[in-house]
């Protein structure tokens, strides 16, 4: 599996580190509901079969974050862009 | 008909003529008291169970495929109770037991084989992390032996224990943990559950839910819908697919795990042995070839394949362990998906939904756990109480705090 870094191109997944679903997002710690959001935000995933929107860390290569769209049931990865958006 | 000596001679000397199939394929009926989704070994066991224990025999189980065509069939059939924390070893240790009556409680040779367990460590933390969960594991009444390095060469000579990074130093031994053949314990439920009146449905896929209100009274299927008084989910990997026809979202991510078979040789290696240092575990099956696994890929996947980069971590793994395996050939490997849970600890709880009972979270860990999931699950759905080996695997652990992690690792599926 190959994942095109938008700074490095296409390298191996092995110089990547996984870190998972990018879709959950950091809830407000000052909410009522606080709690309750962060045992989501932390634990609770759609755990998806089909498009998967995850993290990879390019650690052997520009040490960029890097967030990737990938089918989890075939491992085609369609897209993939720097954490901060495109440059 | 019950397998025995006198039934082989029968059929030995009449043509094996009177062999009857094991189960019957069944269609299945309107409705059941309680409807089992998934059949693996979890499934088929906790069917068994409810037939056996808890008299509740109007039981389906129903299967997408065929029965054990997932990680029932996929996994590398090791049996063993080593675990830490008071939350796991009591149950992991009654599954043990359970293994060790398995053949004679479901009349089925499972080829159950206690040829011990070792878990090799190679520094003076890691031996004494060792030692730590060998006292853990008698204190639930399972058995350890902690061995130093000439213990270890007593058994296996061949190991490279002056590895100039990964010397081998002893090693934690369960005499009591071996292996089981994966398949034969899919069929030995599916067979002993049939006989007590339990349906058997394959190729029937869950849709949906039937609901009434907030409860679940059954399920959608592509055979049709099926009413329950009870529905348990026993489906590993495909437990969020199936959770979120509920409406559920689980603390949990599918995860691509690989194994391997090498090619037949000669009687090499006659326990399970694993590498302290990276994650390497291997054996030899009955027929000969090295059955072996490591790490998971690390990333969501449902493919039931994986990638090379954990090929190639395995492959380096079983070298520097035993490097006398450099030149054989690999016969097949393959992947599983992995219901990677968020603390690595499995979950048999009840859900939110009233009637809709969970059983999940097995990690890359539930072949050795389907005697005693199957039991603890039966024991849930049949008295809507939690069996005692099994009050830790709650699904709201995660929002109580009191979570069950091993490795110590966090909310990381990846890294369990």
């Amino acid at each position: 599996m190959r994942i095109p870094c938008p700074y490095c191109g296409a390298r191996d997944s092995a110089e990547f580190a996984y870190l998972g679903d990018a879709t959950p997002t950091r809830p407000d710690p000052e909410a009522p509901d606080a709690q309750d959001a962060f045992h989501d935000y932390v634990y609770l995933r759609d755990n998806p079969a089909g498009a998967h929107a995850e993290w990879w860390y390019h650690a052997a290569g520009c040490r960029r974050w890097v967030k990737v769209e990938r089918d989890t049931l075939t491992h085609v990865v369609s897209q993939a862009q720097f954490a901060g958006g495109a440059e | 008909m019950r397998y025995s000596f006198l039934s082989i001679l029968k059929n030995g000397l009449s043509g094996q003529s009177g062999w009857k199939p094991a189960w019957r394929d069944a269609a299945p009926k309107p409705a059941y008291d309680v409807v089992i989704v998934g059949g693996g070994g979890h499934g088929l066991a906790t069917a068994f169970y409810l037939a056996s224990e808890h008299g509740i025999r109007n039981v389906a189980v129903i299967e997408k495929g065929y029965i054990g065509s997932g990680n029932a069939g996929r996994n590398t059939t090791i049996i063993r109770s080593n675990y830490l924390l008071p939350g796991n070893e009591p149950f992991y240790e009654w599954s043990m037991k359970l293994w060790e009556g398995l053949e004679q409680a479901v009349n089925y040779n499972a080829m159950v084989s206690q040829r011990g367990v070792l878990n090799l460590y190679h520094s003076d933390a890691q031996r004494d992390a060792f030692a730590r969960r060998g006292n853990s594991m008698r204190l639930a009444g399972a058995d350890s032996e902690l061995l130093d390095t000439e213990g270890v060469r007593a058994m296996y000579p061949f190991l490279d224990f002056d590895n100039a990074r990964f010397p081998i130093r002893g090693g934690l031994l369960q005499r009591r943990g071996g292996t089981a053949r994966h398949d034969a314990v899919v069929w030995g439920y599916a067979r002993a559950a049939d006989q007590l009146g339990v349906d058997i449905v394959q190729n029937c896929e869950v849709t949906g839910f039937l609901t009434e209100g907030d409860a679940i009274i059954g399920v959608e299927t592509s055979r049709g819908p099926i009413r329950a008084g009870k529905v348990g989910l026993a489906v590993a990997g495909s437990s969020s697919r199936v959770a979120k026809h509920a409406g559920l979202r689980l603390p949990m991510e599918s995860h691509v795990l690989q194994a391997f078979v090498s090619e037949g040789l000669k009687p090499m290696i006659d326990g399970v042995v694993t590498f302290g240092a990276g994650h390497f575990y291997i054996s030899q099956s009955d027929k000969g070839g090295l059955v072996f696994g490591g790490d998971i890929d690390g990333y969501n996947s449902y493919a039931q394949r994986g990638n090379l980069p954990v090929v190639e971590d395995v492959a380096e793994s079983g070298m520097a362990l035993m490097p006398r395996i450099g030149r054989l050939r690999l016969l097949r490997m393959w992947g599983g998906v992995m219901d990677m849970s968020m603390d690595g600890s499995p979950i048999i709880d009840r859900t939110p939904r009233p009637g809709l009972y969970l059983n999940s979270g097995w990690c890359y860990g539930g072949f050795k756990a389907t005697p005693a999931s199957g039991w603890c699950f039966a024991h849930l759905l049949a008295t809507d109480r939690d069996h005692a080996t099994a009050t830790a695997f709650k699904l709201d652990r995660f929002r109580t705090g009191h979570l069950i992690d091993e490795k110590g690792v966090g909310a990381q599926p990846n890294l369990h």
